[in-house]
């Protein structure tokens, strides 16, 4: 299997606020906060702004993040977005208004029920018509986005910004799906190494479970998120040599990245 | 791009069960439409619903998965001998070598519906029986349609709204190409649910006849439900009548509902098929429309279609015969272009009186038979998201 390059990366999660703070917690040089960080609001008019749900806000601050590190622009990247659960408090309004007696719809909210609202609001916030990608693999979300971002890549040697979104559900949905803390991670995937290229990575599916272990800097709730099985693999990411990891893949796979240094 | 067969493909939508049902109606011009008849709904529109869906529950080794949307997906592999025909490619290539890709925009929502239905009046806690994994979870769909094969390669579920399930035949030729996966089981199942008629109703997108796409008096969507598979193989190793030869994708960057009006989303996504598939607008001797029945989305569709292709290509819409199935809209209607490509029937467009007077490409009304070499489908969705496939004959 040919390799793809990281070219950068975006990141939200508590105690991550940015890349520049994640990577230095993930080289155990800062110690782990648990801080629970805002997304900056979108580029948008703000009667549009305010119009935009959670989950959007989140994939669209961590997918800036990843594009200004890579010195990209929107136009240049095609976007894959990988959820397991989408807008929770979406799913939740848009059941308790169909069972209610008057059965009144918000069309906002209904047309923000979208699996493909992020990459919709990206494409009508940076003006860019590159084609864009919405998928779920429920607890292999992130990596059935990363294979199919680096099929992509590999297939139309084209650049892709993958990125993985998950937050807790409200009640009483929660009761029923277990996302502790809100996490999103965006990764700048392209064919070759550009100059500031971070790893490179193969991907391959093997039998059997996933075998790397989460962080053990950060706190082992965050591993209920979906997104956060970006975590082990960026931790790896960030040694000096090559590594190995593996993340959960569907059914009984699991997701093997061999990564290494680009310099 | 390297063409990929659909050697095997399946459907079950409001036309009937199975290719021959579908072919049928198209031929005989029998819709699938009929009054709202969902229980407890009161909204003035027509709906395309499957007979049979609500009897036959899933199969009992993966009864948690049971809810409309899985039914509809089992509904749609029993039909036309798909399932045996993919256990036939698992002792070829391997189960962990065919990936599976399923379309949906709702997938168990309606199960989820029931359940806050039952909520306890006390605590507001959901019912028992409800698991989000196996039904509300986009991927449940895909999940059991890779069970129930009893696959192990990629899989995921695919949600672009209306581009859904023809974004699937993309994943699937980038997997394979990729070299991840030999072959793949690409699909599209959406069910009806109260959230998807409430919130086209709250936007005003529903009519209230049966939809007319393309007509002068056009005034809506009708919203129908189904299933649809197909499986792609490598030619060389298999042999089948219709080719997936083009894919196009682009995003419109306009508006999350309403489609942009100068149609450059549409034409590019349209372009991009051509070129992949390396056809020119010409040789294409049939379009599947988008056409879902809405002022803006089908004369904007035309204007499109006249700009890269000019009058002389027949299109038409299906949809006033299916209803717009949404996440299944792209895979029914790659089926209904590969069952016209063998049949050689250009099918024409149904509820339609009156063409438009401001269109400008070739809207077809009657049916025709045509030799038809190449043809191309079109989907969009919410989030401005187009694609397009390029589907033909080989050589």
């Amino acid at each position: 299997m040919n390799a793809v390059y990281l070219e950068s990366v975006g990141i939200l999660g508590p105690g991550l606020p940015d890349w520049a703070t994640a990577r230095r917690v993930l080289d155990g040089e800062l110690p782990h906060r648990a801080e629970l960080p805002r997304p900056n609001p979108p580029q948008l008019p703000p009667n549009e702004r305010r119009r935009i749900p959670q989950l959007v806000r989140w994939a669209l601050a961590v997918a800036h993040e990843a594009l200004a590190g890579a010195e990209r622009t929107a136009a240049e990247v095609a976007m894959v977005f990988s959820s397991s659960s989408g807008d929770g408090e979406i799913v939740h309004k848009l059941c308790e208004a169909v069972t209610a007696p008057e059965r009144e719809v918000s069309p906002t909210m209904f047309h923000n029920s979208v699996h493909n609202a992020a990459p919709g609001y990206w494409s009508i916030s940076t003006g860019s018509r590159q084609r864009s990608m919405a998928l779920c693999g429920h607890d292999a979300s992130f990596a059935v986005g990363l294979l199919e971002s680096v099929a992509l890549v590999l297939s139309e040697q084209a650049s892709v910004l993958l990125v993985a979104c998950d937050l807790p559900f409200p009640e009483p949905l929660a009761a029923l799906r277990d996302i502790r803390l809100p996490f999103g991670v965006a990764l700048l995937l392209s064919p070759a190494p550009g100059r500031r290229a971070l790893a490179r990575w193969r991907v391959s599916l093997g039998a059997g479970p996933e075998l790397t272990r989460f962080p053990h800097m950060l706190p082992p709730t965050l591993a209920t998120n979906p997104a956060a099985q970006a975590l082990p693999l960026l931790a790896a990411s960030r040694g000096g040599a090559a590594q190995t990891v593996s993340i959960v893949y569907v059914g009984d796979r699991h997701m093997t990245v061999e990564t290494s240094p680009c310099r | 791009m390297r063409p990929l067969l659909m050697t095997h493909f399946s459907t079950a939508n409001p036309l009937g069960l199975g290719r021959a049902a579908t072919l049928g109606a198209l031929r005989e011009r029998r819709g699938g439409l009929r009054p709202m008849d969902l229980d407890g709904v009161t909204l003035d529109t027509w709906i395309g619903r499957v007979s049979g869906v609500e009897e036959e529950p899933v199969v009992s080794r993966l009864a948690e998965f049971d809810c409309r949307n899985n039914r509809l997906a089992q509904l749609g592999l029993r039909q036309d001998g798909f399932d045996a025909a993919v256990t036939q490619a698992r002792a070829r290539y391997g189960p962990e070598r065919i990936a599976v890709f399923v379309g949906t925009s709702t997938s168990g929502m309606e199960h989820c519906e029931r359940a806050y239905r039952q909520r306890d009046p006390h605590s507001g806690a959901l019912p028992g029986w409800f698991k989000e994994r196996y039904s509300l979870n986009l991927f449940s769909v895909a999940d059991f349609v890779q069970r129930y094969l009893e696959l192990s390669g990629p899989a995921a579920a695919i949600s672009t709204a209306c581009s859904s399930s023809a974004k699937v035949f993309a994943s699937a030729a980038r997997m394979i190409e990729a070299g991840y996966a030999d072959a793949a089981v690409v699909g599209g199942v959406d069910s009806l649910c109260l959230t998807t008629l409430y919130g086209f109703d709250s936007l005003d997108l529903l009519s209230r006849q049966p939809c007319r796409p393309c007509d002068a008096a056009r005034d809506g969507i009708s919203i129908g439900e189904a299933a649809g598979f197909a499986l792609l193989e490598r030619p060389g190793r298999a042999q089948g009548g219709v080719a997936l030869l083009g894919y196009g994708e682009s995003s419109d960057a306009f508006h999350m509902s309403s489609p942009d009006p100068s149609g450059d989303g549409a034409y590019a996504a349209m372009q991009f098929a051509l070129r992949r598939a390396g056809v020119a607008p010409g040789e294409v001797h049939y379009i599947n429309m988008h056409g879902t029945g809405t002022p803006a989305n089908d004369r904007i569709e035309d204007r499109a279609i006249f700009r890269l292709f000019g009058a002389s290509v027949p299109c038409s819409s299906t949809k006033g015969w299916t209803g717009h199935t949404l996440g299944a809209a792209g895979i029914v209607e790659a089926i209904i272009c590969a069952l016209c490509l063998e049949a050689r029937l250009v099918p024409g467009t149904l509820n339609l009186d009156r063409i438009d007077p401001d269109f400008a490409s070739c809207v077809t009304v009657a049916a025709e038979m045509r030799d038809l070499r190449y043809v191309l489908s079109n989907s969009f969705g919410f989030g401005g998201s187009n694609c397009s496939l390029l589907l033909g004959r080989p050589a």
